[in-house]
């Protein structure tokens, strides 16, 4: 009997897995956890909808039978008044106590484990963790990626490491947004006045699954540009990791090659290094740091977060980025840009790289 | 009454409904105020709709969207739900406890006519600049950043508005305390009666949080203050724990009394009492108890930390136990009775699925670890339609077509009615079903458009689609209530056949003074066990006598308008040189007609005992 | 019992304030909105907790340093005095002793009256001797929120009392305003209530820290 149940209970499990992993696309849908994180919560998000599901088939055959056992066939006829049933009614109390009590451990457990940050506070000779930390800051529409311990900064695309914990330090410059990778995990706020700690683990297998590459969102109202807060995060292995922040680490100040480049480069120094620092090492407050890092610029997969990443692109988002991202802090900072300085300044963009 | 209305003349009538503080007048005040409100929001609604069917698209601006969207939540929630639950309560409470009128009728005129300007000058905001653009919660950094006067409009729209609903709740309090007639007990009222004594505590003890919130809300905004500012050591948490404390209890208030109107419809249609009725009471009551202490499993993501989280998560697992009793209680409501498919008995037998749907996501967002997915996510979008649109809008429709004769004296067109609830349903579940999935694959809640390639194409075309199904539905119940008021055919007390509770013992509609003689209550469901001993009506438990009646004011509307005129002082104040003298000038027209409420008697009038005498029952007298 | 009608002290009922349906209805329905009163200066109260010492910069002065415990001292004694003859105005009215009742009335908005003074007089100073005003910090606009909501309700409570004395100078004491007064009264033990929590949490607990 007990080996009877539990088979079916398995399988019930698995279909239900099965029914909700077909859902969505691999490099955002929450049903295709691509890390530890995201599948502790995929885990307790499936067993809640079997105890749900378990629910929902009781109250349906009562439904059923009733609506259609019940139907008033003699318009005079009058059912007899029953008070009700203690029975029943302890019935109904208690059973559902019980599958609460099976659903709250496992999500008190679940809730303390993924608050687990102590790791952050490990402090070596140096007086950096072994972890790998990201000070992640939420501005209005575009996302700043420190790594302290390594000393760089980037925007708008994160780096991490595959197959071990990246923890997390979360705040907000301007207003309150959300940061959240749905493939590898639940979101935290980032508040504006307290920093949020939290940590997100990516799988190498579902990485690779995903191209590599996982959509990150806003996902708290910010402001007319809400939806298009996006950043990406680029998951690769450690080797590949280490690789890229040596690269970031070693990176000169960017050379213009080519002579449109340069002119874009004099076009830049005039009217955006204000606000935007082209090398990781950015020594400014955060406070000055108000524009994206655009170091590795030319390495990214999107512009601002969301358009293709080609040089068409580029010129309609420095021709008007009020169109493309509503609401956003570049806009009226530059004067108007003819189309030759526009060539200049995309020329220049594009090959801004770190690593070769 | 009847007769008597049709021989006033058109200002006559206008001018009674302005000063009347008669709580069946008021009730229909506040039905066609509310169902104003609801079809400005289902308008927004649809527009929300529209903008999302296909990826990128610029049916409207992102400014302009992020208005709509907080618009459509704080008019669906402030100015639609709770006004129309407020006309059912107004309508029905009274007559069910076998009251004259509530305790309070002056507050209760007040009441309607604070809530009414409230929404007035929130809805000026799109023609004065722009409405609020921070979402319905209107979490204080993005509130506080947000330019313009819309989030003004919104805090002072609200305050004034939500002033109206807290002295309707404690009416409603004292009312059911001190005026039910011989025999009522508590454990003899029924269930809607029950829930609005509920709701009334939990308006009493949730609106003054939010009072405090939209107050520093204001302060920060329109007079320098800092609280929500961090540089000067403001902290922005403080709104969203005001915001929910209010909020939580919030969407309870709306439940429970669609809870009660639903009590009423399963009990009537299935010749059946309640099942279980002092459980469903204890349900209720515990239901209202719990609302208030889970307010923080709206900010699982705040970082409040896992102690806090937990202690919030099981707290709010537990508030599915009595929301269990009820629906396995209404079922067996039906179990063994004689059921009919009315208009009404139609949306109240659709509530049970649909709401256990509601209900079942509510549990699984309830499991905080996961619900740092689902947070801010369509599926939380799912989740909140379904319990207020598949709870309380259903709610609506069904107290609508079954309080409408005893409302109006005139029944609404079944075949019409059935169809709106077909079209609604089917729209219903379109709509609303797929968002689960919607957000499961990733898509955040707020937002203006997507991008393509992420999955989200198919889903928002089919809930855009289902939106249609809604729309049409509505228009129809529109049609229906203008075909059925120009035919006008009138019914008698009864009218379903099956009614069981006091309200049906009375014309339909009841005649101004509501009950010649207080009738005496013998049990639960009084008027079908008088109906069950082959009598009329009720036993009356006092001699005929004179009755005492308020007198119509004009003060609460001039107290209100005082008001709104402030309001638009305060809002000004800084910007324009007649600011501060409209804020006086407004202050000074509303503390005025206070005083003259506290400086001319009024005691009221009687209705003389051979007035009551001629009077045919069906008529009403000619006072 | 009618509202209009008129007593002797022989026929006025021993519960004047709920003789009549209006009377009980106004004396629970009052409790009820202190009820929601509570919870309102409750939030007023975390709001204060949780700003409390938040000030922007180091020059700024924190609570320890910037309260006037003996100035507050002598406004609580005020306000508890008025609660007290506030008591003996409402014996009065129980007993029928309209004048005596007045008089104690009197005295209660004078000492009101007084009180609000002194906390004029007290924000003055901090505004001017330590730059703590409504703006220069979240602690100040939290503390003058709560103060200030606290002295707006006496404000208030002042206006009502006064409108009620004046408004029934001439005609005594009836089953129509009896519970007017009565309610009033009860206003006025909330208000003072309140205070004592203020003088409480704000300025004993400012003290040490």
């Amino acid at each position: 009997m007990n080996w009877l149940a539990k088979g079916r209970l398995l399988s019930l499990f698995t279909l239900m897995a099965l029914v909700l992993a077909g859902c969505g696309e691999p490099y955002v849908s929450t049903l295709r956890p691509a890390g530890e994180v995201a599948q502790s919560q995929f885990d307790l998000m499936v067993l809640s909808t079997v105890i749900m599901v378990g629910v929902i088939l009781v109250v349906t055959v009562i439904f059923l039978i009733v609506i259609t056992k019940f139907r008033r066939k003699n318009e005079n006829e009058i059912p007899k008044q029953v008070e009700g049933s203690h029975k029943l009614e302890i019935l109904w109390t208690v059973i559902p106590i019980l599958l609460l009590l099976v659903l709250s451990v496992p999500t008190v457990a679940a809730t303390f484990k993924l608050a687990d940050v102590s790791p952050m506070d490990k402090v070596n000779e140096e007086g950096k963790t072994d972890a790998l930390v990201v000070n992640v800051r939420a501005n209005l529409y575009w996302w700043e990626f420190e790594y302290p311990n390594q000393e760089i900064i980037t925007g708008q695309e994160l780096v991490v490491p595959t197959d071990e914990k990246v923890y997390f330090n979360l705040i907000a410059s301007d207003v309150k947004h959300s940061f959240w990778v749905p493939s590898a995990g639940g979101k935290m706020d980032t508040n504006t006045e307290n920093v949020n700690k939290f940590y997100l683990e990516f799988d190498d297998q579902k990485a690779n699954e995903a191209g590599n590459l996982f959509y990150g969102k806003c996902a708290e109202l910010c402001g007319p540009s809400h939806a298009w807060m996006d950043f990406k995060v680029k998951a690769v292995s450690r080797a590949e990791f280490d690789q890229w922040v040596d690269d970031m680490q070693t990176a000169e100040e960017p050379q213009a090659e080519t002579a449109l480049a340069q002119q874009g480069e004099e076009i830049f120094n005039q009217s955006c290094i204000g606000c935007h620092a082209v090398t990781p090492q950015d020594g400014r407050p955060e406070q000055a740091r108000n524009a994206p890092n655009l170091a590795n610029f030319g390495e990214r997969s999107r512009i601002a977060g969301i358009l293709e990443h080609n040089e068409e692109e580029l010129k309609n988002w420095l021709d008007d980025p009020e169109t493309y991202k509503p609401g956003n802090k570049m806009t009226n900072t530059y004067g108007d840009l003819s189309d030759e300085q526009l060539d200049a300044l995309t020329e220049y963009l594009m090959g801004l790289k770190v690593q070769e | 009454m009847s007769t008597y209305a049709q021989k006033q003349g058109f200002g006559a009538t206008i001018w009674d409904y302005l000063t009347t503080v008669d709580h069946k007048k008021i009730a229909i005040l506040y039905l066609i105020a509310g169902g104003f409100f609801f079809i400005v929001g289902g308008l927004e609604a649809m527009f929300i709709r529209i903008q999302l069917a296909v990826p990128n698209n610029d049916f409207v601006s992102a400014g302009l969207y992020n208005e709509i969207l907080t618009m459509h939540g704080t008019t669906m929630i402030f100015l639609a739900a709770m006004p129309l639950i407020f006309a059912f309560m107004n309508a029905v409470m009274p007559l069910q406890i076998g009251a004259r009128d509530v305790a309070f009728p002056f507050l209760n005129s007040l009441g309607f006519w604070l809530f009414f300007f409230g929404g007035v000058f929130l809805n000026l905001s799109w023609f004065l600049g722009g409405a609020p653009d921070a979402g319905w919660t209107s979490y204080a950094s993005l509130s506080i950043a947000s330019e313009g006067h819309g989030v003004d409009f919104y805090a002072l729209g609200l305050q004034i508005s939500g002033a109206g609903t807290l002295i309707g709740g404690i009416n409603f309090l004292v009312t059911i305390i001190n005026m039910r007639a011989p025999g009522m007990t508590y454990m003899r009222m029924p269930l809607f009666t029950w829930s609005t004594f509920v709701v009334s505590a939990l308006i009493l003890f949730a609106f003054p949080p939010l009072t405090v919130g939209l107050f520093l809300l204001i302060f920060d905004r329109m007079f320098g203050g800092n609280f929500f500012d961090h540089t000067m050591g403001g902290n922005t948490i403080i709104w969203e724990h005001m915001f929910w404390i209010f909020g939580h209890p919030e969407v309870y208030i709306l439940i429970l009394p669609a809870f009660g109107i639903f009590s009423e419809i399963f009990a009537t249609f299935s010749r059946k009492r309640l099942f279980g009725y002092s459980s469903m009471v204890f349900a209720t009551v515990l239901i209202g108890f719990l609302g208030f202490m889970v307010w923080a499993h709206h900010m699982f993501t705040t970082g409040l930390g896992p102690i806090a989280n937990s202690i919030f998560a099981v707290a709010t697992m537990a508030i599915a136990v009595p929301t269990g009793i009820k629906i396995f209680n209404w079922m067996f409501t039906m179990w063994g009775g004689s059921i009919k498919f009315t208009t009404p008995m139609l949306w109240a037998v659709a509530f049970i699925p649909s709401f256990v749907a509601g209900g079942v996501t509510g549990v699984m967002l309830a499991v905080a670890a996961a619900d740092y997915q689902y947070h801010d996510t369509y599926f939380v979008v799912a989740h909140f339609h379904y319990v207020i649109v598949g709870g309380v809008v259903f709610a609506l429709f069904a107290g609508a077509h079954f309080y409408w004769p005893k409302m109006f004296g005139t029944m609404l067109n079944e075949f019409l009615g059935k169809i709106t609830f077909w079209l609604f349903l089917i729209g219903f579940h379109l709509t609303f079903f797929i968002q689960h999935f919607l957000g499961l694959m990733g898509m955040q809640r707020r937002i203006v458009s997507f991008l393509p390639g992420q999955g989200f194409e198919t889903g928002n075309l089919i809930s855009t689609v289902g939106a249609f199904f809604m729309a049409v539905a509505t228009i129809i119940l529109l049609i229906n209530i203008i075909m059925t008021t120009v035919k006008n055919e009138r019914v008698g007390n009864d009218p379903w056949g099956d009614g069981r509770t006091l309200e049906w013992a009375l014309p339909s509609p009841p005649p101004f003074y509501n009950f010649k003689q207080l009738p005496l209550v013998r049990g639960l469901d009084a008027y079908w066990l008088e109906k069950m001993e082959g009598k009329k009506g009720m036993t009356p438990a006092e001699p005929l006598g004179d009755i005492h009646m308020p007198n119509n004011s004009f003060i609460p509307f001039v107290i209100s308008l005082g008001l709104f005129v402030a309001a638009f002082g305060a809002m000004y104040r800084a910007e324009t040189a007649w600011g501060i003298p409209v804020l006086i000038i407004g202050l000074l027209i509303t503390l005025g007609s206070m005083a003259m409420r506290s400086i001319k008697d009024d005691h009221g009038y009687h209705i003389h005992k051979e007035d009551l005498m001629d009077d045919d029952d069906n008529k009403g007298v000619k006072a | 019992m009618q509202a209009e009608e008129k007593f002797t002290a022989e026929t006025w009922p021993t519960a004047p304030e709920r003789a009549t349906l209006e009377g009980k209805n106004k004396f629970l329905g009052f409790w009820l909105f202190l009820g929601g009163e509570t919870v309102l200066f409750a939030s007023l109260f975390a709001t204060y907790l949780a700003l409390k010492d938040k000030v922007p910069n180091a020059e700024h002065t924190l609570a320890k340093d910037l309260f006037d415990l003996p100035l507050v001292f002598a406004a609580t004694m005020l306000l508890l005095t008025s609660s007290l003859t506030s008591v003996y105005a409402m014996h009065h009215m129980k007993n029928f002793n309209f004048k005596k009742m007045q008089l104690w009335l009197g005295v209660t908005v004078l000492l009101g009256a007084a009180f609000l003074g002194l906390e004029i007089y007290e924000f003055n100073h901090y505004v001017h001797e330590y730059h703590h005003t409504f703006t220069s910090s979240a602690f100040g606009t939290a503390f003058y929120t709560l103060v200030g909501f606290h002295g707006g309700h006496v404000a208030f409570g002042l206006l009502w009392i006064v409108t009620l004395m004046i408004r029934n100078s001439k005609r005594g004491l009836n089953l129509y305003n009896a519970p007017k007064f009565y309610v009033a009264s009860l206003y006025w033990h909330f208000i003072d209530v309140v205070w004592v929590f203020i003088f409480t949490v704000v300025y004993l607990m400012g003290m040490v820290g």
